[in-house]
C-alpha cells in the first residue's frame, strides 16, 4: 500500500485531507473530506493519469455511521493500468457534495442516478433531474430506511424469506 | 422568405428500433436532430435494492436478468467480486469451462447485436441467419444448465455442477463452422453499399470524448483505445490466453462493427485454445463454508443433508468489506462493487452498467445527423435496456 | 345489462361465426412489444429456428395495425401508463398474452417499481409461465389464443354492428 503510485502524492498533496487510506484484496480506497474532493480527483487526472471515472455511487450507512451517506468513485488509468476507489463521507444534514461533472463527463449520468435512488444533492451539476424513476416520484428507494416494496404495499407473506 | 420552427418527436418507449424500452425525446430542424433528450428507467427493476434483502447465493439468479444478451457474462463479473470478498480459489477445470462459456456468451451478444443492428438499417437476411447461429448456443446452454437464458450455472468456489461428456464436442463442432458464418455475415454487409454508406461516417466520436464519457467495450475500442480489461487487468486465467485486441481507426459505426466482427474471430480462437486446456478434475473448490456438498452426499447422508440446508437457508457468511470486480462483457466493462458488513446479505451492491455509461454519448455521436441514422447510432452502441435500467 | 346475440345461434348464424372467428385465429398480428428479457426469446421464436410466420403471424411496429399484445417482460410503473395507452389505441377485437412470470405476476422482481402482473391493468387471455418462457412454450400459448377465439360467440354479428361479440374462457 505505501508504495502505491497515487497514495505517496496524495499524501504529499492532500495530507490534511485524507481521512483513512485502506488496502483490502489489493484494492486501494482513500477517504477524503468532502469539500476537497474536487480537488483530488481533478489532481487525480491531471497529474497522474487517472484518465477514466468508472463509476460514481453512494451507500447508506443508516445508524452504523455518523455521517450517513458515503460517495463512491471508482478512477481507471488506463496509461497505467490501475484502479483506485476514493471515498468521501456526506452527512444526512447536509445531503450535498461538489459535481464531478467539470472533471468527467462521465459523472453527469450517474451523479443523476445517485440523487434519484440517495437524495445527494450535487453542486453545479448541469442537469439534476430524476433519471430512472419518475419525475413525480416520492422518496428515494435505495436509502435503508425505504421498504423494499415500496410504502403503499404490504410484502407478500407466501414465501420463505 | 420561409421560417422554419424546431420539431418535438418522441422516439419510444415504443418504437421497434430503440432495442427495448428506450424513449429518445428528439428535438429536430427538418429532418435534422438538434438535441436527444434520452429518458430511461422503463425497465428499473430494483435489483440493486433486492439484493440487499437476498443472501449472497439467491443474487446470482437476478444478475441473469440484468444484460439478459450476455447471461454468464453477468453471472461471472458477480461471482469474481463474491470470490475476491471471499478469498478463495477456484479449480482450474471451473475456470477453463467459466472463459469457455464467457466467450460463448461474448459470440451470442455479438450476434444479437448484429441480427438487430442489420434489421434495424434493413438487411433483414442477417438477422435470421444470426439468429440460426445463436439457437446453437442457447442449445448448449441448456445442454449445462437446463436454461435457454438464464443459465444461472456459476458457484462462488466454482461451478453448480460439471459439464456433461458431449459438451465438448458440441463447442468443438460449432466453433469450428462460426469462422465460415462469419464470412457470409460479412458477404452480406462488409461490401454492400448500402451498409457501407449507412455506417461509415455515421456516429463519430473521437478518443478523448469517448474517454471523457467513459465509454467501455468495443465501442472505445472502435474509437482507436486499446483497452480491454481481459488482457490489461486479467481475471479468471484470462492471462493465459493468446488474443488479439481489435482498435478501430476512424472512430464511426462501420469501424465498430469491423471491431465487433474482429472480436468474434478471437472468442472463437480462446474457445479452441480453452477447450485444449480442457482436463478432467473437479468444478467446485473444496471449502465447505460456501460450496454446497456433493449431491450423493444430500441424498446419502444426515450430514450432506444439514450442510446443504444451512447454506441454503442461511448463506455463507462473507468477510466485510468492499470490492470492485470489473470484468469485460460483450457491451463492455461491467462492474460488481459489493460491500459487505459480514453477514451473509450484501450490504450493498452497485452494478456498474457498460451501457449506462455508452448511452450517455448518444447526444455527441448523433447530433447534427438524420433521424434515419439514430437508429444506426442506437444499432451500434449495443445498449441493453435490462442493464441499464437495472 | 346482458350481453347481446340478436342473430341468435343458428345454423348460418354459427356457421359464419366460425368462418370469422378461423380467419382472425389464422393471422394474429401481434405488437412488437418487447419489454424485457421474454422480449428475446419472442424474437428468437420469430426467428429461423421457430419461425412463427407459419401461424399467419406477423409482427406488427404499430398498435393501429395489430389485435393482440404480448406483454414479454417486466411491467414497471414507470411503463404501465405507456402500456395502458398503446393497448387503448388497438382496435377491437384485441387479445392480450402475458408471457413469462414478470408480466404474469412480478416473477422475482418483488420491488417497489414493478407492478405485479400486468392483470392489475389489462384483461389476460393467456398466461404463459416461466422466466423466460421457451419458445415452444409461447407457441403453446398461442395456440390456446386461437382455440379461444375459435369459441367466441356472436363474431359476425358484431362485426356488421349487431350485438356483441362474446368470449369464453381459455380451455
Amino acid at each position: 500500500m505505501a508504495d502505491n503510485r497515487a497514495v505517496v502524492r496524495l499524501k504529499e498533496k492532500f495530507a490534511s485531507s485524507i481521512i483513512e487510506i485502506i488496502e483490502f484484496r489489493g484494492e486501494v480506497t482513500v477517504t477524503v473530506h468532502k469539500q476537497d474532493i474536487l480537488n483530488v480527483l481533478s489532481f487525480l487526472k491531471q497529474s497522474l493519469q487517472y484518465n477514466m471515472l468508472t463509476d460514481v455511487t453512494a451507500i447508506d450507512y443508516l445508524g452504523k455511521k455518523d455521517e450517513r451517506f458515503m460517495m463512491v468513485y471508482q478512477l481507471y488509468s488506463i496509461p497505467n493500468k490501475d484502479k483506485l476507489r476514493i471515498k468521501a463521507p456526506v452527512s444526512e444534514s447536509e445531503c450535498h457534495i461538489q459535481s464531478a461533472t467539470q472533471v468527467w463527463e462521465t459523472a453527469n449520468w450517474l451523479e443523476r442516478e445517485v440523487y434519484d435512488l440517495f437524495g445527494i444533492t450535487f453542486e453545479n451539476h448541469p442537469d439534476l433531474r430524476r433519471i430512472l424513476m419518475t419525475p413525480e416520484w416520492e422518496g428515494y428507494p435505495l436509502r435503508k430506511d425505504y421498504p423494499l416494496q415500496g410504502p403503499d404495499r404490504e410484502p407478500y407473506k407466501g414465501r420463505l424469506s | 422568405m420561409a421560417t422554419t420552427e424546431k420539431m418535438i418527436l418522441n422516439m419510444g418507449p415504443q418504437h421497434p428500433s430503440t432495442h427495448g424500452v428506450l424513449r429518445l425525446v428528439l428535438e429536430l430542424d427538418g429532418e435534422v436532430i438538434t438535441k436527444i433528450t434520452p429518458d430511461i428507467g422503463f425497465l428499473h427493476r430494483g435489483v440493486e435494492k433486492l439484493s440487499e434483502h437476498r443472501t449472497y447465493h439467491q443474487v446470482l439468479p437476478l444478475t441473469d436478468r440484468l444484460d439478459y444478451l450476455a447471461p454468464m457474462s453477468n453471472n461471472l463479473g458477480y461471482i469474481l467480486a463474491v470470490e475476491k470478498l471471499l478469498d478463495i480459489e477456484v479449480p482450474e477445470r471451473a475456470k477453463v469451462i467459466r472463459i469457455i462459456l464467457a466467450e460463448l456468451t461474448r459470440l451470442k451478444s455479438h450476434l444479437v447485436w448484429l441480427a438487430c443492428h442489420a434489421l434495424d438499417i434493413g438487411a433483414m437476411t442477417v438477422f435470421i441467419y444470426a439468429f440460426r447461429e445463436r439457437e446453437t448456443i442457447m442449445e448448449t446452454y441448456e445442454l449445462i444448465s437446463g436454461a435457454r437464458m438464464t443459465s444461472n450455472f456459476f458457484r462462488a468456489g466454482g461451478l453448480s455442477m460439471d459439464v456433461p461428456p458431449e459438451f465438448e464436442k458440441k463447442v468443438r463442432d460449432f466453433i469450428s463452422s462460426m469462422p465460415g458464418y462469419l464470412d457470409q455475415y460479412e458477404g452480406l454487409l462488409t461490401t454492400n453499399p448500402i451498409w457501407l454508406k449507412r455506417t461509415i461516417g455515421n456516429g463519430v466520436i473521437s478518443a478523448e470524448d469517448a474517454i471523457d464519457i467513459g465509454i467501455t467495450g468495443p465501442a472505445l475500442r472502435g474509437s482507436g483505445v486499446d483497452l480491454d480489461l481481459r488482457r490489461d487487468n486479467p481475471y479468471s486465467g484470462y492471462d493465459e490466453y493468446q488474443f488479439q485486441v481489435p482498435v478501430g481507426e476512424k472512430c464511426d459505426t462501420f469501424d465498430r462493427y469491423k471491431v465487433r466482427l474482429v472480436e468474434m474471430r478471437e472468442a472463437c480462437k480462446i474457445i479452441n485454445q480453452a477447450l485444449d486446456r480442457l482436463k478432467p478434475g473437479p468444478v467446485l473448490a473444496d471449502s465447505p463454508q460456501v460450496c454446497y456438498p456433493p449431491k450423493e452426499n444430500v441424498y446419502n447422508s444426515i450430514e450432506g443433508l444439514i450442510h446443504h440446508f444451512k447454506i441454503a437457508s442461511e448463506g455463507y457468511p462473507v468477510p466485510a468489506g468492499e470490492v470492485y470486480q470489473g470484468v469485460e462483457a460483450p457491451k463492455g466493462e461491467l462492474g460488481f462493487y459489493i460491500v459487505s458488513d459480514g453477514s451473509s446479505k450484501p450490504y450493498r451492491m452497485r452494478i456498474r452498467p457498460p451501457s449506462f455509461v455508452n448511452l450517455q454519448a448518444i447526444e455527441k455521436m448523433a447530433k447534427g445527423s438524420m433521424i434515419a441514422d439514430l437508429v444506426a447510432v442506437i444499432g451500434t452502441l449495443d445498449i441493453v435496456l435490462g442493464e441499464i435500467d437495472r | 345489462m346482458g350481453v347481446e346475440n340478436p342473430l341468435g345461434d343458428n345454423i348460418i348464424t354459427t356457421s359464419l361465426d366460425a368462418l370469422v372467428n378461423w380467419s382472425r385465429k389464422s393471422s394474429i398480428w401481434p405488437m412488437t412489444f418487447g419489454l424485457a428479457c421474454c422480449a428475446i426469446e419472442m424474437m428468437a421464436t420469430g426467428a429461423s429456428h421457430n419461425d412463427l410466420d407459419r401461424f399467419g403471424i406477423i409482427f406488427r411496429a404499430s398498435p393501429r395495425q395489430s389485435d393482440c399484445i404480448i406483454i414479454a417482460g417486466t411491467v414497471t410503473k414507470k411503463m404501465l401508463p405507456v402500456i395502458k395507452t398503446v393497448y387503448e389505441q388497438m382496435p377491437e377485437p384485441k387479445w392480450v398474452i402475458a408471457m413469462g412470470a414478470c408480466a404474469c405476476s412480478g416473477g422475482v422482481f418483488d420491488t417497489y417499481s414493478v407492478v405485479q402482473g400486468i392483470d392489475e391493468a389489462l384483461p389476460v387471455d393467456v398466461y404463459i409461465p416461466g422466466c423466460p418462457p421457451r419458445p415452444e412454450a409461447l407457441l403453446y400459448g398461442i395456440m390456446k389464443l386461437q382455440d379461444k377465439i375459435m369459441k367466441d360467440k356472436n363474431s359476425f354479428g358484431n362485426s356488421i354492428g349487431l350485438g356483441t361479440r362474446i368470449e369464453s374462457a381459455a380451455a
